[in-house]
């Protein structure tokens, strides 16, 4: 990434000149964090002693029988999804920034259930926003997050989902940035957004593939993970990234598709590939995974797309369906719908060993699953 | 004279709503060329967005909306306000070559902060959160005239005038020659009045698309009223 904030044609900050002092502060606010040992140590400790990490790497035997499948455990992970690594290092760097009140967006209401779970350790006032549709089919995070002590804010216009809730939490941010940070819950958002967050996941590609080496004595062919923003997918590819042998697959819901049919166009604050229509005009996209309902990706994918590095494919929502119930039956895992994308891609692969990461867990999802 | 600016979502009755401002005492008329997700817009604008949208108010049919309003109001400025996601779509130097030929007389990009493609001329925000740096980054590269935020915040009616703008009027004015016109949050004429006593001049958005609703009579009555308060005010 260069010093502007951009991979390559996509990223930057294109936001009103009222965030552009924060976003700056930001950036040297988590500079400096990066270069202080005790920063990363405290995120060390944080990791081991309440998020649960490491997480472990699961072999799955029966899934694809014809593969030597791993599965990385971030539904293992406290509150069920890789969304914490993030939330707990933005809400370090929150601490550090002396910002004492948190607003983020949430679909699939992982993100949300992560940020109120760190505010709630570490005495934030926490606000979440969420499209009404979302608080619907995620009803059981709804709860949680009420639990935690974050107020949850219906948005209701558009199409209630994780586009308009992302909007309305940056129009939050505007009017009160100087008391709070956004807490951004994918690698998308303006410079230096998409950073933070594929650092802080990036945890995940470290530890998995030491763990894979360990398990198998050398790396696997592909590694493969659901993108929606692309947070997950990019912590685990940041692990594999340079070594060249190695296939990054990325898989969108097939209606979400941001990176296999959108445009450059500009969304949330960045240049990236998106949805859109010829005029710039963002356009929905579907999915029955909430955590995949967005039209936009982060930047960096776009990036590793057009550079050939990653490969993204589709998998449908009947696709995801099943392969959420084969998971479960032959695994003895529920996984989240988001990652049942992933794994729906799994068997057809031309590669034997095949590293898959496991976003989340399936608990939130059992309403939507058991009514189709 | 304090310079009073009239903020107008287009459509199919854009130009006679325009026209009709004009007769209220407008000096300058932005129109705004809908996106799907206007970040630095609160709910009026962006509502009037989704609806001009819905009626089909794409880039082109904007574009041939300011030229009508250009035909009706050849001697008045005429600025689009956007987001940089229909530029990016258009093609940056055409949009600025094809809004040119239409009639505008600038731009306004609400999402595109000073420093960032310095090579498109346009009117520049800053608002009570930029440093003075950032201050001086805009002033030097604005068109004309420096459009003052006054709140931190997004568009959209509030009661009162905002305490940051006085503040901002004097950082800005230790800057810059360049008129400066407050814009964000002002919508009755007390308001009106209060801001063009502070800056060169006012911006009325959301209040102005609200009463547009009722038709070019309500809406030259209304811009009357915020002439008279703007005019009250003793300029020396
Ligand atoms: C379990 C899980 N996986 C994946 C995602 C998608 O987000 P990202 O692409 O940023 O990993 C979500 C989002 O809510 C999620 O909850």
């Amino acid at each position: 990434m260069t010093s502007a904030g951009l991979y390559g044609a996509y990223g930057g900050r294109y936001v009103p000149e009222t965030l552009v002092p924060a976003l700056d502060e930001l950036d040297s606010g988590w500079r400096a964090a990066r270069a202080d040992a005790s920063f990363q140590a405290e995120l060390d400790e944080l990791g081991r002693t309440f998020a649960g990490r490491p997480t472990p790497l699961t072999r799955a035997e029966r899934y694809a029988s014809d593969k030597r499948l791993y599965l990385k455990r971030e539904d293992l992970l406290h509150t069920g999804a890789h969304k914490l690594n993030n939330a707990l290092g933005q809400a370090v760097l929150a601490r550090r920034l002396s910002k004492r009140r948190i607003v983020a967006e949430t679909g699939a209401g992982q993100h949300g259930v992560a940020t109120a779970t760190v505010c709630a350790r570490f005495g934030l006032e926490c606000v979440v926003y969420m499209g009404e549709e979302d608080m619907r089919r995620q009803r059981p995070n709804v709860e949680r997050m009420n639990l935690l002590g974050a107020e949850v804010r219906p948005v209701e216009f558009g199409k209630r989902t994780l586009k308009e809730a992302t909007s309305e939490a940056i129009r939050d941010w505007i009017t009160n940035v100087e008391t709070t940070h956004y807490l951004i819950g994918s690698c998308v958002g303006p410079s230096p957004y998409p950073e933070i967050v594929r650092e802080l996941q990036a945890v995940i590609g470290r530890e998995s593939r030491a763990q894979f080496l360990q398990a198998e004595g050398r790396l696997p062919e592909v590694v493969v993970a659901c993108v929606g923003g692309g947070s997950n997918a990019i912590g685990i590819f940041a692990g594999f990234i340079d070594d060249a042998g190695v296939r990054l697959l990325g898989v969108e819901a097939a209606d979400a598709a941001s990176l296999g049919s959108g445009n450059a166009a500009v969304l949330h604050g960045a240049r990236s590939s998106v949805l859109s229509d010829a005029d710039g005009q963002i356009t929905d996209a579907h999915s029955i995974s909430a955590g995949l309902d967005y039209p936009g990706v982060g930047p960096e994918h776009a990036w590793l797309r057009d550079s050939g590095r990653a490969d993204y494919v589709g998998a449908t929502d009947a696709e995801a369906l099943a392969a959420f119930r084969d998971l479960t039956r032959l695994e003895g895992i529920i996984p989240a719908l988001e990652p049942a994308h992933a794994l729906a891609r799994v068997r057809e692969l031309d590669e034997e060993l095949v590293l898959v990461c496991l976003s989340g867990r399936g608990d939130k999802d059992l309403a939507e699953v058991l009514a189709q | 004279m304090k310079t009073l600016i009239v903020y107008l979502m287009s459509g199919s009755e854009t130009p006679e709503l325009a026209a009709a401002a004009v007769e209220g005492g407008a000096d300058l008329v932005e129109l705004g060329f809908p996106f799907s997700d206007p970040l630095a817009d609160g709910p009026v604008i962006r509502r009037a967005a989704e609806r001009a949208l819905g009626e089909g108010m794409r880039t082109v049919a904007c574009l041939e909306c300011l030229a009508r309003t250009h035909e009706l109001v050849p001697n008045v400025p005429l600025v689009p306000m956007t987001y940089s996601a229909l530029l990016e779509a258009y093609g940056w130097e055409r949009f600025a070559t094809d809004a040119h030929d239409a009639g505008a007389s600038s731009m306004i990009l609400a999402d595109l902060p000073a420093g960032e493609r310095p090579e498109l001329k346009r009117i520049q925000l800053v608002a009570p959160t930029s440093t003075d740096e950032r201050l001086r980054i805009a002033a030097e590269q604005t068109d004309g005239w420096l459009y003052l935020v006054t709140v931190t915040g997004t568009t959209g009616t509030r009661t009162g005038l905002s305490p940051a703008l006085a503040g901002l009027v004097t950082r800005a004015r230790a800057i810059t020659d360049a008129p400066l016109y407050a814009g964000f949050g002002i919508s009755t004429p007390d308001d009106a009045r209060a801001a063009a006593g502070l800056a060169d001049g006012i911006v009325v958005g959301s209040r102005a698309v609200e009463v547009a609703e009722g038709g070019p009579d309500a809406l030259r009555e209304y811009v009357c009223t915020l002439r008279e308060a703007v005019d009250s005010v003793v300029t020396n």
